[in-house]
């Protein structure tokens, strides 16, 4: 018959394996903190001047494409009909000249970017081309309900590499942008459209190369069901300068 | 040491550390070793250890940018975007499209850059450690047309000598960064960065970043290349998750045959001589280009180039070719060659 003294400590060491195999469930149950949000949550660093490198779509982006030249876009035939009435003195002269400009296609305009911190909760990204200002908002932000307007409401929030925990906070991540309500406006200078009900989804990631050049890639997917006969997808890339000395804003131009 | 590694080394070494005490009777220290070894499980365990992502599956091509480019080719003499220098630009004048035509050419293959740069969806899959079957030893992305695959080396293993053979894959190396997959590619043969002739050297190395995001892949790729580019060559492209789409893991067997009797003709080599080539103003003609930008350079990679074109470029007034990528606007035609749909 085993030893009483035994039979404790067999029972106590039992004890403690049940204890340990629960402790990391007990944490994490007694952890619900949020992951945080905004800048002090930021999983990678924005902030900074960003140039557009135009290595893709050249003659549609650097230069007003021809009347006509749909190649890249999936538009449907309603956006066809719209695109091939393009008449860009018209827009000027209607003070229509930043339907170019609008959230879906501002990021595909040959332009640099200024992205600051406006507030603990709100990234402000400016470009420089049509001088426009992008605002992703963070946290329990709740759209405004008022007109649309090009660059329409965007709603952000940091995403963790697979596998994080949420107590932790990982050195790196993407930001996810989601974007409603802008102003119908065009995809493309030469007149092909969006409609007002275009959302835009886009991943923001950075890429750190050897020789110590920062590079911004942002992956973006606009669903407009009225006008694309599927989400049209592209992804595009910045690169990281050193100040704002090549900053240079500029009005929106429906011609040029 | 990997954290997977560390971890089964630490489970292995607690479990037979036990065996090996229950063994030989022994009893010291059981007490403790049975609740650290517990500890090492528990918190382990319930770690995610392979924090990384799933890159395997068919990702189908979506022509939403560059269609011309990766459909129906570029033009020739079209080089805007691209920071060649002037050996490349004096390279590519000599091309003459002709040449893929060749027989000793037929079934040469683009060089790992063309997953950049070309039409194809891309069928990408794992292969694992045989005997712990938890570790990927390389990542591997299809070949499909024109181009062979890509293996990507996860083991850490180093890149060969230089002076060691040029495979048509090339030699890559990967490493997680958080979740995304960064690759590091030597050993290309020289090659094309553009279909019309715009040409990379054999000192050429490459980067790709490897981004997932759900159903989305997008890779970013940056060519190097000392020998005809001033600075670095990026290209972004995204792929789209299809379970349906059957992309080959490798390009058919090719056999090359004679295609026309004109390379019948021994020595023939098509080309164009330095300053004869009879399509360096074409593009230019048809875009309304100066001859300047369309010949490339850094330069014209950049926003103020725009600002610089703009006394110099008057608009074509309609697209006449090339205008679309939709089927139901052009490109389906009646037999005659022309689209059913007038653009």
């Amino acid at each position: 018959m085993m030893p009483l003294n035994k039979k404790i400590f067999g029972f106590v060491r039992g004890a403690i394996a049940v204890l340990l195999l629960l402790l990391p469930t007990a944490l994490c149950a007694q952890a619900p903190k949020a992951p945080q949000t905004g800048k002090p949550g930021a999983l990678i660093d924005l902030t900074g001047y960003w140039v557009a490198v135009v290595t893709q779509d050249w003659k549609q982006r650097m230069v007003t494409p021809a009347k006509g030249d749909f190649a890249s876009v999936p538009l449907n035939m309603a956006s066809k009909k719209i695109a091939d009435a393009w008449d860009p003195a018209k827009d000027e002269a209607s003070g229509e000249q930043c339907r170019s400009y609008g959230a879906p296609a501002i990021m595909r305009v040959p332009a640099r970017l200024h992205i600051t911190w406006r507030d603990e909760n709100t990234l402000q990204v400016e470009i420089d081309a049509g001088t426009q200002t992008r605002l992703f908002h963070f946290g329990e932000w709740k759209p405004t309900g008022g007109p649309a307007t090009w660059q329409g409401e965007s709603v952000a929030h940091w995403e963790a590499p697979n596998g994080t925990r949420p107590e932790e906070k990982p050195a790196t991540g993407s930001l996810k942008v989601v974007t409603t309500h802008a102003r119908a406006g065009y995809l493309r200078k030469n007149g092909i459209p969006y409609s007002a009900n275009a959302a835009m989804t886009e991943f923001w990631d950075l890429a750190k190369e050897a020789n110590g050049e920062q590079w911004l890639e942002i992956t973006a997917m606009v669903e407009d069901s009225q006008f694309l006969s599927e989400p049209w997808l592209s992804a595009l890339h910045f690169k990281k300068e050193a100040n704002g000395s090549k900053w240079d804003p500029t009005p929106c131009s429906a011609i040029w | 040491m990997g954290p997977d590694a560390l971890f089964g080394y630490m489970v292995t070494t607690s479990v037979r550390t036990w065996q090996r005490r229950v063994n030989d009777g022994s009893k010291r220290n059981t007490l403790m070793r049975q609740p650290i070894a517990a500890l090492f499980l528990a918190l382990f365990a319930s770690t995610s250890v392979f924090a990384q992502v799933d890159l395997a599956g068919m990702w189908a091509a979506r022509e939403h940018q560059d269609w011309m480019e990766r459909l129906p080719g570029p033009d020739p003499v079209d080089y805007v975007g691209l920071p060649i220098n002037d050996a490349a630009r004096e390279k590519a004048l000599l091309f003459d499209y002709s040449i893929m035509s060749q027989q000793e050419h037929q079934c040469g293959y683009y060089t790992p850059f063309y997953n950049a740069i070309g039409p194809q969806g891309l069928k990408i899959w794992s292969e694992n450690d045989p005997v712990r079957g938890n570790r990927v030893v390389a990542w591997r992305m299809s070949g499909f047309i024109d181009i062979d695959v890509t293996t990507i080396w996860m083991d850490g293993r180093p890149h060969p000598s230089p002076n060691t053979y040029y495979p048509y894959g090339g030699f890559t190396t990967g490493k997680w960064e958080g979740d995304v997959l960064t690759t590091y590619t030597t050993h290309i043969k020289s090659g094309y960065i553009r279909r019309n002739g715009a040409p990379s050297s054999d000192k050429a190395t490459m980067v790709q970043h490897i981004y997932r995001h759900g159903d989305l892949l997008t890779i970013m790729s940056r060519l190097e290349d000392p020998v005809y580019l001033t600075e670095p060559y990026v290209v972004s492209r995204t792929w789209k998750l299809d379970h349906r789409a059957n992309i080959a893991a490798t390009s058919s067997a090719c056999e090359p045959i004679l295609e026309s009797s004109r390379f019948d003709t021994p020595g023939l080599v098509p080309h164009h001589m330095p300053g004869k080539n009879p399509f360096v103003d074409e593009v230019s003609k048809m875009y309304n280009l100066p001859v300047e930008a369309v010949l490339g350079g850094a330069e014209t990679m950049y926003p103020e180039y725009r600002k610089k074109l703009k006394d110099k470029v008057k608009r074509p007034d309609k697209c006449t070719r090339y205008c679309g990528q939709d089927v139901s606007l052009g490109l389906i035609t009646d037999g005659s060659g022309k689209p059913t749909i007038s653009q």
